[in-house]
């Protein structure tokens, strides 16, 4: 009887509180409203920006970073950070590669591959949680370890797939009616990973894990357990990253990748993430990879030359970043 | 000890808001005498003393050094001046050499380009010498907590300090290495320092200080020649106020149950604790009582496999539990609510009701592991409103809450599991008046209901008035038990400053 009564309160409650205020408080509001301003001042500004042609250069830009992003943002929000994240994506592409070239059925080297990966990540996890490194120094280490690998096993240069079958290049250049499978691909992998992240107890474990360690394990939470899955699936993701990568060049390239790092932990931040944890959604971050993506395409049609398009992109990183760290601090 | 008086400090009152830290407090330091202060933690020690360092002003009062009166602006003034603080934290570089250490204020206040580490090192041996044999080149990392402390009281040395503030400076030593430190203050002390120490161990007092002084609720109340009195005046002295009745009414002794909660048989820890037998019966409230550092709080811990690796029998309600970690010991009932609230206790930037359905998120979820909004507001909401939580809303981060509220939120994650047994570490610590009686009549009204609450405290009033029965530790090992009308501030105060012979806690005849 209490219990019902209680439920009908809180319900009214939550009903009191306005969907406009509520929009507000959230972070992705302002992001989405600083892409829309973008596009239509470049709409204005270059007829050519708002056609289907560069609206989808620009999602098939992001959409396999993207799904690096998404481990990322999950790794961040744990406490942790990934510098490898661009040398494993190649090292992906390389092992698929290299099987396939041997023989191997390209769906079993590329499930084999991402196996590959999966154990990179649980090899950076047992340093972080068993040894306790950090993660940062770990992932140092195991980002030139695995380019070096990449170089290894390709000699340094690119290995030609051109055999691939056309039903395992489909994933990376077939398109389902207008849409490439690409994009209907990150579209899923951010779908069902915002998802998860807000609803699943298994997530929110992340995030009292990245919020305070302490009172997670004072929670009984196996914080360790949490951080060592979180590391894995970063990896692991990379891996998927890769064979879309493999399947979309019809290549596998050992420099692939370079600097993807700063990139996807640009994207991340720009959409809230913490890089002390606790804070950060998928959405976010997609939003942040969004926007680092149309800015690029905007300094592109506008003939801005490719040396300020860095200065340009470094600077609304840190602008982002601020104007965050303000409003933050006002929400406290 | 000569008769000549160093510090003199006359009628000095200190105020935080409302609470009245020091009310016209007399103090008088002599030289060459080691000066213990006595009383329990709130009675204006520390307020005291980071006054005589510069670190707080005073309202009134005055302070007179040498005869003449002086303003003490700031540490480094303090420093000027003579005097130095060794503070309970040791605040040392662990990375960088003894003697850079010791000459980090020298270093910080040179013009010099470059480091002259010959003459640092030179310098810091000279201090040594006559203090102990530690190696000024080596790094404060490599030596033991004692030889830490003692290149803490290096440092103060330096400073030509004529006046020495020690802060409970054997709370991480050992026996020997306590002996050690005495016998440094003594030589100190016949060179013609004054040491002020601040300690809660009678026995420490009594063997080596000359006078005591003690305090209670900001108030001097006496200073005494340490050889014309017993430990057990000091004690006297330190307690013996009204508790009035802002504490919930006890378990009546008819009502007393038979009924066991919680039975724990010869629990130990390596380092940590022995031999801990103990246990709770239904409606019962128990209280861990000891200094800080006797092991309180790590007996809990173990208890509920929080930390360490204990070995013992733990039984719940008659079960023997065999738990891996602390997931195991919330499945089975109990939980453990941490004394470092801000630390440990709470997520604070997370919202009011995810903080509450840490212990288990899975309970408002569905059956594939969805959290339901609503079932976790709806959970928030029924123990926010048995708890008299006050929020503007659910979902606001606990950091907005005040302390009081914020432990009630950290208290309403412990319930949301619905414990069979809570241990409760400090649990009004850093928690106003108001909150704190509604938080000790919680504790009552769940113990009624048969939940079983243990409570860990060094407020002694606090577990006068809430515990039915109290445990008494000292160094790991339960030395005593006291109930009805044996539980009395100064028995508790005896057995945990281990001034008398233990009393072994009543056996309990194995299950």
């Amino acid at each position: 009887m209490d219990n019902t009564l209680n439920m009908a309160e809180t319900k009214q409650a939550e009903h009191a509180a306005p969907l406009f205020k509520r929009l507000i408080r959230m972070r992705e509001t302002g992001l989405i409203l600083i892409i829309l301003a973008l596009f239509v001042t470049m709409s204005f500004a270059s007829p050519y920006f708002l056609t289907w042609v560069n609206v989808r250069a620009m999602t098939m830009a992001f959409a396999v970073e993207g799904i690096v992003v998404v481990g990322m943002t999950v790794l961040l929000i744990s406490g942790g950070i990934d510098l490898s994240v661009g040398s494993v994506t190649a090292l992906s592409m390389v092992i698929a590669g290299w099987l396939f070239l041997n023989g191997i059925d390209p769906w079993v080297a590329s499930g084999l591959s991402i196996l590959a990966c999966t154990a990179i990540g649980a090899f950076m996890g047992f340093f972080t949680t068993r040894i306790g490194l950090h993660h940062f120094i770990v992932s140092l280490a195991v980002m030139v370890i695995a380019r070096g690998a990449c170089l290894l096993g390709t000699g340094g240069r690119p290995l030609g797939l051109y055999t691939l079958p056309p039903e395992f290049k489909f994933i990376g250049q077939g398109s389902i009616g207008p849409i490439p499978v690409v994009i209907i691909i990150f579209v899923v992998v951010v779908i069902a990973f915002d998802f998860m992240l807000r609803r699943t107890t298994m997530f929110r474990k992340v995030f009292y894990t990245g919020s305070n360690e302490k009172a997670a394990a004072y929670s009984g939470i196996r914080t360790k357990k949490v951080v060592f899955l979180t590391t894995t699936l970063c990896s692991a993701l990379c891996g998927v990253a890769g064979i879309i990568y493999m399947a979309r060049f019809g290549s596998a390239q050992p420099t692939f990748g370079l600097g993807m790092e700063l990139n996807v932990i640009a994207a991340a931040v720009i959409g809230g993430a913490s890089l002390n944890g606790g804070s950060g959604s998928i959405f976010g971050a997609i939003l942040g990879a969004v926007l680092l993506s149309v800015v690029s395409s905007s300094l592109a049609l506008l003939d801005v030359s490719v040396y300020w398009q860095d200065i340009i992109r470094g600077s609304i990183l840190l602008t982002a970043v601020t104007i965050d760290h303000y409003l933050n601090k006002k929400r406290r | 000890m000569t008769d000549d008086v160093i510090l003199e400090i006359s009628d000095l009152s200190k105020s935080f808001g409302p609470v009245r830290a020091l009310r016209g407090v007399n103090f008088e330091l002599r030289r060459g005498e080691i000066h213990a202060l006595a009383g329990e933690n709130g009675a204006g020690k520390s307020t005291l003393m980071n006054i005589i360092d510069g670190i707080l002003q005073p309202d009134s009062g005055e302070i007179r050094l040498d005869g003449k009166p002086v303003r003490i602006a700031s540490p480094a003034a303090a420093q000027t001046m003579g005097i130095g603080f060794v503070h309970q934290e040791i605040a040392l570089c662990p990375d960088v050499s003894v003697a850079e250490n010791i000459f980090m204020a020298t270093t910080n206040a040179s013009r010099a380009l470059l480091m002259d580490y010959h003459s640092l090192t030179q310098r810091a041996h000279d201090v040594f010498a006559k203090l102990s044999d530690i190696d000024p080149s080596v790094l404060v990392r490599d030596l033991s907590i004692s030889n830490q402390q003692l290149v803490e009281i290096a440092k103060a040395l330096t400073l030509d300090c004529r006046v020495l503030i020690l802060d409970e400076p054997t709370a991480a030593l050992t026996e020997t290495e306590a002996q050690v430190l005495f016998g440094i203050m003594r030589q100190l002390a016949d060179r013609g320092i004054s040491i002020i120490y601040i300690s809660h161990r009678m026995v420490e007092i009594f063997d080596n200080c000359d006078r005591v002084s003690v305090f209670r609720d900001g108030r001097h109340v006496t200073t005494e020649i340490v050889a014309d009195i017993t430990p057990g005046d000091v004690v006297n002295a330190m307690v013996g106020r009204d508790l009035g009745d802002i504490y919930p009414e006890k378990q009546p002794l008819s009502e007393q149950s038979e009924q066991e909660v919680l039975r724990v048989v010869d629990l130990n820890e390596t380092h940590r604790f022995h031999d801990v037998s103990f246990c709770l019966k239904q409606g019962e409230i128990l209280g861990f009582a000891g200094l800080i550092g006797a092991g309180r709080s790590e007996i809990a811990k173990g208890v509920c496999a929080l930390e360490g690796t204990v070995t013992g029998e733990v039984w719940l309600n008659g079960e023997r539990l065999r738990l891996r970690d602390y997931q195991d010991s919330i499945n089975a009932g109990m939980v453990y609510l941490s004394e470092d609230r801000k630390g440990d206790g709470v997520f604070l930037d997370m919202s009011i009701a995810a903080n509450i359905a840490a212990l288990k998120p899975e309970q408002v979820a569905n059956r594939i592991g969805l959290i339901q909004a609503d079932q976790e507001e709806t959970q928030a909401a029924i123990l926010g409103r048995k708890l008299n939580l006050k929020c503007a809303s659910l979902g606001d981060p606990v950091s907005a809450l005040s302390g009081g509220n914020q432990q009630k939120v950290a208290l309403a994650k412990m319930l949301s599991v619905n414990p069979r047994l809570i241990f409760l570490d400090e649990p009004t610590r850093g928690v106003d008046v108001g909150a704190k009686v509604e938080i000790h009549r919680i504790l009552r009204s769940l113990a009624n209901e048969g939940v079983g609450i243990i409570v860990i405290s060094s407020e002694l009033p606090e577990l006068l008035g809430v515990c039915d029965r109290v445990l008494v530790i000292h160094e790991g090992r339960i030395r005593g038990e006291v109930s009805g009308a044996d539980m009395t501030e100064n028995k508790i105060m005896h057995l945990a400053s281990g001034t008398v012979p233990g009393v072994a806690a009543t056996p309990h005849p194995a299950v």
